[in-house]
């Protein structure tokens, strides 16, 4: 059995009756593996289990990251064997994902949540203190192979942070005292499953319910609906209650599902996209945690309304501890005949849906990344077009949503277009807001759409606030001057994520922390992404200082319009907002940081000569 | 009757399936590229064809053609993009073309000189990259590669080998060789392959035959790479 299940069980989280190992239960067939003879080696496991297909190359990873607690050379080579796929190609893949290690195999292996709500609540001190307690250097493996302690981006658990996940699982609420009590069971070897399981707590955090939430889910009111009126009406219903995409691009719902619907195929996929990645979002993670049966009931109506006959989840890494509950929910809808070969009210459809793990990606979450991950591959964005609805998943038609966006077509559907427009505030719905930062009560709100910001910074009793970051890294930073504007569509559209910075915090120092996690998580494919990620990295590193020259803040906007204009995916085309939002919005704060030169070289002799001085001893 | 869309202003005619670089470069219209080669299919890397078709931003080599679209390729807003990316290709990497034995052949090079980029103003990343002559017909210098992955395609589409692939992301996304040891001599690549030859800068050399041109007779010394195209299929008609 793997660590994840061994752990889960350990560390009391769940009971545990489904092997996690199996998390792709209900995959769509794929061609056999050649048999083995020898006795097994894990890579030969890790094989039986997840398939011998290269496309199964990313689970096969995942799962020897699992019980290996690394991806050794020598792990590359076996599994390179095995799927009789070029080294340097699964090479390529193991380099990508953050959860991967590739460092010697080591016992315990932290990594610090890194994003900018966890840095303002002292994450790097604490970092610093594990380190120090363990006598190691951040990002590397202690010569006796016992720990690493390193870092990786936001993990979505900013409402109970700063957090770090502890092979692969998260320990949340870290304070120093919690640091020394880790540092002595990593120094005594105590299993990670035998650490108190308090540590291990995530607290739902649901602090505010509406339209989508408030009531519990009744399994089968939507299918039911179905039943009854047919795929055309339930289709009307989506357009009129005007449903859009929750993961930021806001396409239409109902338009989406038709055009796979209308692309000739022999068979389609539906694909939840649970990548949640962009820093400081963590609605799916309650959506998963506790409304898994209404995530599954928009799949599956979905799916019955185009003609799909399997669905994927694809879980972001980070996540992994959701993987337990959200397998026993899937398997209770296979028993009551929700999922499977028989569906309740719909003779002759089969649907099941599987469970597929990323390995800590950002880009993962842009849909057409998401596929290539999906197939096992390095996540690089897809040429478009086509889109993934008329090629996806396997080369079929394929819609990808996200996870609140099944949760609310199922609630609709179930409730009537009428409630769910009636619900918003000028424009139809609502919407959930994962706050984190500066405010006593951070968590998850419902929200009508069309709510201004001032209302929510009341209610999760903000106070004094100097800047709000809407929709994570890629979305929109707010001064004071703008906290009247609307969350929803019509005004300011969000990811759901809502970062608070009080008048103390310095946005300069926000920003370049945004601009560190996109050069982080640029895939690299395209050049604008690639380079421009770091240029602007280094540039609002130099600002930061207070050794950027006005020259600079052109070179900014320069490159800005690059990654705007040419880049492949969302990704570089969004990372320049909160550089922008910063320039245009904070110009007080940016004129006083700056030097006074006009142009300011970007070499630092000082920094370049630091090793030298060093090794000698030197001052000079 | 063929149908046809615009470049600035030129009608360019076109068939169904085809993209905007298709279309063009068939119609002797030259849009500056680099990881594209009509030989392999369209990657949509490097970005330096970015076009405005119809207002949007698009990589020619991947957006298909469209009858009656109006694109714009020589506007001073896109010589500004595309000499932009120019730069970053030179700032990522380790260029110094007078000491690069594919100076003058090299279509980075002419592909900067036809745009007009003359020396970047970006600041150089001058990443450690290391050199590889294991092999003992062909060398790998990392610090010019440009990602273009044409090495990639030809050795898996053409040579059926599957001798190179990307590892890393981000500005640490690299090449990788396909050996245990990670080196080139420890592969079954011939200096007969394709993926020997497809190398638009100097990062896949060949041995035993450097500076073998005079100044003033290489690639891209008398004409442009407009006109003399790329490096794959002039090294495929060179003279030796
Ligand atoms: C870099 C990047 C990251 C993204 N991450 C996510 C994500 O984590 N979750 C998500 O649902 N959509 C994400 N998206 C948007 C998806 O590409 C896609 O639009 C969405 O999944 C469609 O679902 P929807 O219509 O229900 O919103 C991301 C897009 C980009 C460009
Ligand atoms: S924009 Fe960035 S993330 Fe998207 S394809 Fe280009 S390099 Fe990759
Ligand atoms: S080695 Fe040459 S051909 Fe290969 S990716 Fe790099 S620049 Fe392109």
């Amino acid at each position: 059995m793997d660590w994840i299940s061994l752990e889960l069980t350990a560390a009391g989280f769940y009971a545990n009756k489904y092997c996690c190992a199996h998390w792709r239960v209900g995959h769509p067939p794929r061609e056999e593996a050649a048999s083995v003879t020898h006795p097994p080696s894990p890579s030969e496991h890790a094989l039986a289990r997840q398939g011998s297909a290269p496309l199964d190359l990313l689970q096969i990873l995942v799962d020897l990251q699992s019980s290996q607690g690394c991806l050794s050379a020598e792990v590359l080579e076996e599994v390179s064997h095995a799927l009789s796929m070029p080294l340097a190609q699964v090479r390529g893949v193991a380099e990508f994902y953050h959860l991967f290690s590739r460092y010697s195999p080591c016992r315990y292996r932290v990594l610090f949540a890194d994003n900018v709500i966890e840095r303002l609540a002292g994450m790097e001190s604490l970092l610093i203190r594990l380190c120090e307690h363990l006598g190691i250097d951040p990002g590397k493996v202690r010569c006796d192979h016992r720990v690493m302690v390193g870092t990786t981006s936001c993990i979505g658990l900013s409402d109970q942070g700063p957090a770090a996940l502890v092979n692969g699982l998260p320990i949340t609420r870290l304070d120093a005292q919690r640091i020394d009590a880790m540092a002595e069971h990593i120094e005594q070897t105590i299993p990670v499953g035998d650490w108190p399981s308090e540590w291990f707590q995530v607290t739902p955090n649901l602090l505010r319910a509406d339209h989508l939430l408030a009531e519990p889910w009744e399994v089968g009111a939507a299918l039911g609906v179905l039943a009854r009126q047919g795929a055309a009406e339930v289709l009307d219903c989506l357009d009129q209650a005007r449903l859009r995409g929750m993961g930021g691009a806001g396409f239409p719902t109902a338009s989406k599902w038709r055009s796979c619907r209308d692309t000739p195929a022999d068979r389609r996929f539906v694909v939840c996209n649970a990548d949640e990645g962009e820093p400081g979002t963590f609605k799916d993670r309650l959506l998963l945690q506790s409304h898994a049966h209404q995530i599954i009931e928009g799949m599956t109506l979905c799916a019955a309304i185009v003609g799909a006959n399997h669905g994927v989840i694809y879980l972001r890494g980070e996540y992994a501890f959701l993987l337990p509950g959200l397998l026993g929910v899937l398997e209770q809808a296979r028993q009551s005949e929700r999922l499977g070969t028989i569906i309740r009210g719909f003779p002759g459809f089969s649907f099941d849906i599987s469970v597929e793990v990323g390995a800590g990606a950002y880009v993962c979450g842009e849909e057409s990344a998401l596929l290539e991950s999906l197939e096992g591959r390095r996540g690089n964005p897809r040429i478009r077009p086509p889109y993934p609805t008329q090629r996806g998943y396997l080369g079929a038609p394929t819609v990808v949503n996200n996870v609140e966006t099944f949760a609310a077509a199922a609630r609709i559907v179930a409730n009537g277009e009428e409630a769910y427009r009636l619900a918003g505030r000028g424009e139809p719905g609502t919407k959930l807001h994962s706050v984190s930062g500066d405010c006593p009560r951070p968590g998850i709100y419902e929200l009508p759409a069309g709510t201004p910001v001032r209302e929510l910074l009341e209610l999760c009793g903000a106070q004094d606030t100097g800047a709000v970051q809407v929709g994570g890294a890629a979305g929109t930073l707010l001064s004071p001057a703008e906290f009247d504007r609307r969350l929803g569509f019509e005004d300011l559209p969000s990811t759901g994520s809502f970062m608070i910075f009080n008048r103390r915090r310095d946005p300069i120092n926000v920003v370049q922390r945004f601009t560190h996690f996109f050069a982080e998580e640029s895939c690299g494919f395209c050049t604008p992404c690639r380079v421009g990620t770091a240029l602007l990295r280094d540039l609002a590193d130099k600002l930061f200082q207070g050794r950027a020259a006005p020259r600079d803040l052109d070179d900014m906007h320069r490159i800005s319009r690059l990654l705007k204009s040419t880049s492949l995916c969302g990704l570089g085309a969004t990372a320049p907002n909160p550089v922008l939002d910063l320039l245009h919005r904070f110009p007080a704060q940016v004129q006083a940081r700056l030097c006074r030169a006009d142009q300011q070289p970007a070499f630092d002799l000082d920094a370049a000569l630091a090793p030298a001085r060093a090794l000698t001893g030197r001052d000079d | 009757m063929t149908a046809y869309f615009q470049i600035d202003g030129v009608p360019i005619p076109f068939e169904s399936g085809q993209t905007i670089m298709d279309a063009a470069l068939a119609a002797g219209q030259y849009i500056p590229h680099l990881c594209h080669n009509p030989e392999f299919r369209p990657h949509g890397s490097c970005r330096v064809c970015t076009v405005r078709a119809d207002g949007r931003f698009v990589a020619a080599c991947t957006f298909p053609a469209s009858e009656g679209a109006k694109v714009e390729c020589a506007s001073d807003e896109l010589r500004e993009l595309r000499n932009g990316l120019l730069q970053m290709l030179f700032v990522e990497g380790n260029h110094v073309c007078p000491g690069c034995e594919k100076s003058g052949a090299c279509q980075l090079q002419a592909v900067a000189y036809y745009c007009e980029m003359l020396a970047p103003e970006l600041p150089h990343f001058f990443p450690r990259r290391h050199v590889d002559a294991s092999h003992p017909d062909l060398a790998i210098d990392y610090g010019r590669c440009i990602l273009c992955e044409l090495c990639v395609r030809a050795s898996r589409e053409v040579d059926g080998k599957s001798i190179f692939a990307i590892g890393g992301r981000g500005i640490k996304a690299h090449l990788l060789v396909d050996s245990p040891s990670g080196k080139l001599g420890d592969t079954d690549m011939s200096v007969h392959d394709k993926a020997a030859h497809v190398c638009p800068v100097g990062a896949i050399l060949i041995k035993h035959r450097g500076y073998d041109r005079p100044i003033g007779q290489r690639l891209y010394d008398q004409r442009p790479v407009s006109v003399v195209g790329d490096v794959i299929q002039a090294e495929e008609t060179r003279d030796d």
